[in-house]
């Protein structure tokens, strides 16, 4: 063969060169942003299956987007759940809520006061109207931005400062990098770090709640870049294997750290097409659109509550700021995308609902807005108490060796002494 | 310092028990069914496991017994084995997943390492995974590259994990049933050389059964071996050997043929580690060898060997030796070959009492 797999490339024969596809994002630094491409579709049209249907009937609904709030802030059509006033103000509240603390944990770090930040900016929606369609003892297994599940629940502000500071209370004893919350008594998982491996555990969480006769669900998010991932297919296929009650919230928000959503496969198909393959109900819902959001986790809700198995959201949202902290977007995006987003922003979609109902107006909103602010001033406050991220002395250096395994084996009970010595000798202070 | 071993054939009070012959796969399934039995937290799960009863047979007729909520097959993902049973700790079940074949267990490392062995830690013990992962590993039976590996010192090396390898049928039930009681994440590994029988290292001769020999003497009902406790296989002067599994048989026939009176230790379970048993029988001896099957470089051989060294230096007359398997994939046809066997491991002795 003149040109196997070491050849130099050149071919010796009449077939065609082959060329290799490197995904390239539509907008990179400077450019005009034009978003016409995408399939805004009309609030209200999307039909609405009842919620025992055969999965494959959801399938139109899996390249279809799903949208309730119209553009004259209005609901239309049979996904606009009818929430009443005070639940809709209770979303706004928390959504609100979440986005206040977003800001002041932001600039907290660059303050110094902790290592480590992410916000979700934009995307409050997609954990904030979930948490208030599932029950409250529902398991979730978030990713890393979904805060508004546990603001939702209504876990301590000072908590998760305590968490962000990796101060004296935090009860996670320091060992996690900020955001990473665990709480056990809010059926919230302890937050991985480590991608979309949250996934398979979701879905074994609630093969284990159908093994035992539960009446009690399991949601998981992540993100759209994480789909790539093989846990996210163990997910799929053990979900679809065995009916599982779960629910896969796949949070579309265009951008992996520098990386569009066409290096995990955007460019071809949807993700809420993923469900297709596996043969379980799939939905795309407009993510900045709150009581779609809120209405397709009913749905997958009540469906998996019944025994009617698995389902796959996708949430089409915008990642409205960095990564996180360590990010910095205007090195590989257009600025204008957030700007010209044509799906606009999930709170004030909701406000601008709520006022359009008279159940709202925009001196309750400044109100809200600044109650919010006020409320996670006086948490920060609390926390600081516990100290900051800083010099290491926060927990006593035992723990660091604790939990390791539920009995502490001789060689870790050596090294402890070691770390002791050590602390002896760096801080004879303290 | 007070001796931690547990001497060979002394079934823990349970003198009195009746027991029953069994092999090495029948011992497992045994402990499968008192836990099961006992527990209605356990749950079995992995590829074959269910109906057919998994491909060594070690879950046979436990799916008829206790239903196909409790022992199931899955689809072949090992990721999503491990990982659906983490979800499933967490919730509060007791899982027993298996691997096929410990070179199978790859796709599911991230969720052993990052999480299953993080759990505990990363919550602050809000969340724990009381996984034992159930897998027959090591080479022997001419099965190539991908089912002849023995990837303990991958395990050993994670923070979190603790790592079991059982050499008898015996050994066999009580620590299966230790590691599902553990809430921690355990790695289970079974020697499937010595599945039917112990091995003496001759591969051209036949396999002996268990039932001629007295570790195959399983008694009846529930008893458990505490992890981290080493087995006393052969008390003697002229050496220490530090083994587990397969290479336990085969140490003690090298031994006994070359006439050694060697002071033989089966770890058993090798994190956590039973120091005090070996630095016990390495001060006595002052010589150590140390065998598996398992590849050299970073092998569990060389921590042990860093042990010994560190906290037994003044007391050794000879370098400590290691023998393990070679360097390179499981050869198929030259599994022997590859096979640490009584010339590797006679070499290493006369290399120790010549020194």
């Amino acid at each position: 063969m003149a040109n196997g797999p070491t050849g130099n490339g050149q071919v010796g024969h009449n077939r065609p060169s082959l060329r290799l596809h490197v995904p390239e994002p539509k907008f990179r630094p400077g450019d005009e942003v034009d978003f016409s491409h995408l399939a805004v579709t009309k609030p209200g049209a999307q039909p609405r299956p009842d919620e025992s249907c055969e999965a494959s009937e959801t399938n139109p609904l899996a390249t279809d987007l799903v949208r309730v709030l119209g553009d004259d802030n209005q609901a239309y059509g049979p996904w606009d759940p009818r929430l009443d006033p005070d639940t809709l103000r209770a979303m706004l509240e928390k959504m609100a809520l979440t986005r206040a603390f977003d800001e002041r944990m932001y600039r907290g770090q660059r303050q110094g006061k902790t290592s480590f930040y992410m916000k979700c900016t934009g995307e409050e929606a997609t954990s904030v109207a979930p948490a208030m369609a599932l029950a409250s003892d529902d398991m979730v297994f978030p990713s890393y931005r979904q805060q508004g599940i546990l603001i939702t629940r209504g876990y301590p502000l000072v908590e998760m400062i305590n968490q962000i500071y990796s101060n004296r209370g935090d009860k996670l004893k320091g060992r996690q990098l900020p955001i990473m919350y665990s709480s056990r008594a809010h059926s919230f998982f302890t937050i991985s770090g480590n991608l979309a491996t949250q996934t398979p555990q979701a879905v074994g969480w609630a093969m284990a709640s159908a093994i035992r006769g539960d009446s009690r669900i399991a949601a998981t998010w992540l993100g759209e870049g994480s789909t790539a991932e093989g846990d996210f297919h163990s997910a799929c296929i053990f979900a679809a294997v065995y009916n599982a009650p779960v629910i896969l919230n796949v949070v579309n928000n265009q951008w992996a750290i520098s990386s569009f959503s066409g290096f995990a496969g955007g460019e071809r198909t949807t993700f809420a097409a993923r469900a297709v393959g596996y043969g379980i109900a799939g939905l795309r819902v407009d993510g900045n659109d709150p009581l779609a959001v809120y209405a397709a986790t009913q749905w997958a809700a009540n469906r998996a509550r019944a025994n009617g198995g698995p389902t796959l959201i996708e949430h089409f949202t915008y990642r409205a700021e960095g990564h996180s902290t360590s990010d910095d977007p205007t090195a590989y995006r257009s600025a204008q995308e957030h700007t010209e987003w044509p799906l606009g922003d999930p709170i004030m979609r909701l406000k601008d609902h709520l006022i359009a109902i008279g159940e709202w107006d925009e001196d309750r909103q400044s109100a809200l807005d600044l109650e919010c602010a006020e409320k996670v001033k006086a948490a920060t406050k609390e926390a600081e108490k516990n100290g900051i991220l800083g010099h290491g002395l926060h927990h006593p250096f035992h723990t660091m060796f604790e939990d390791v395994y539920e009995d502490l084996p001789w060689h870790l009970e050596e090294q402890a002494a070691q770390a002791i010595r050590e602390r002896k000798i760096k801080w004879p202070q303290a | 310092m007070a001796s931690s071993v547990i001497e060979d054939d002394t079934p823990f009070g349970l003198e009195d028990a009746p027991t029953r012959s069994l092999n090495m796969i029948e011992a497992i399934n045994d402990a499968l069914d008192i836990m099961m039995s006992r527990d209605p937290s356990v749950i079995i799960m992995g590829e074959d496991v269910g109906f057919f009863g998994g491909v060594f047979r070690c879950t046979a007729g436990l799916q008829e017994k206790y239903g196909k909520t409790r022992v199931f097959d899955t689809p072949i993902n090992e990721c999503g084995i491990i990982g659906a049973a983490v979800g499933m700790g967490a919730y509060g079940l007791r899982p027993v997943p298996e691997i096929q074949f410990a070179d199978y267990i790859y796709p599911g490392l991230d969720q052993l390492i990052s999480e299953a062995a993080r759990l505990r830690y990363r919550s602050a013990g809000e969340f724990i995974a009381p996984l034992t992962v159930r897998s027959p590993f090591g080479g022997g039976i001419f099965g190539g590259q991908t089912h002849s590996q023995s990837p303990e010192a991958l395990f050993t090396h994670v923070s979190g994990l603790k790592t079991v390898i059982p050499s008898t049928p015996h050994d066999a039930k009580g620590l299966l049933i230790a590691a599902i009681e553990d809430d921690d994440p355990v790695i289970f590994f079974e020697p499937k050389r010595i599945y039917n029988g112990p091995f003496d290292g001759y591969y051209d001769k036949p396999v002996q059964p268990w039932k001629k020999f007295p570790q195959s003497k399983v008694p009846e009902g529930y008893y458990s071996i505490p992890l981290g406790k080493a087995r006393k296989v052969r008390d003697g002067e002229a050496m220490t050997i530090l083994a587990y599994g397969t290479m336990v048989h085969v140490v003690e026939a090298v031994a006994r043929e070359k006439g050694i009176d060697a002071d033989i230790l089966d770890l058993r379970t090798l994190v956590p580690l039973d120091i005090e048993a070996i630095e016990e029988s390495v001060e006595k001896t002052g010589r150590c060898l140390i065998v598996h099957e398992a590849t050299r470089t970073s092998g569990f051989g060389a921590e042990l060997s860093a042990l010994v060294t560190e906290r037994c230096f003044y007391h050794l007359e000879a370098p400590v030796e290691r023998v393990t398997g070679f360097d390179t994939p499981y050869p198929h046809s030259l599994e022997w070959a590859f096979f640490p066997g009584p010339i590797r491991i006679g070499e290493a002795m006369d290399k120790i009492l010549e020194a």
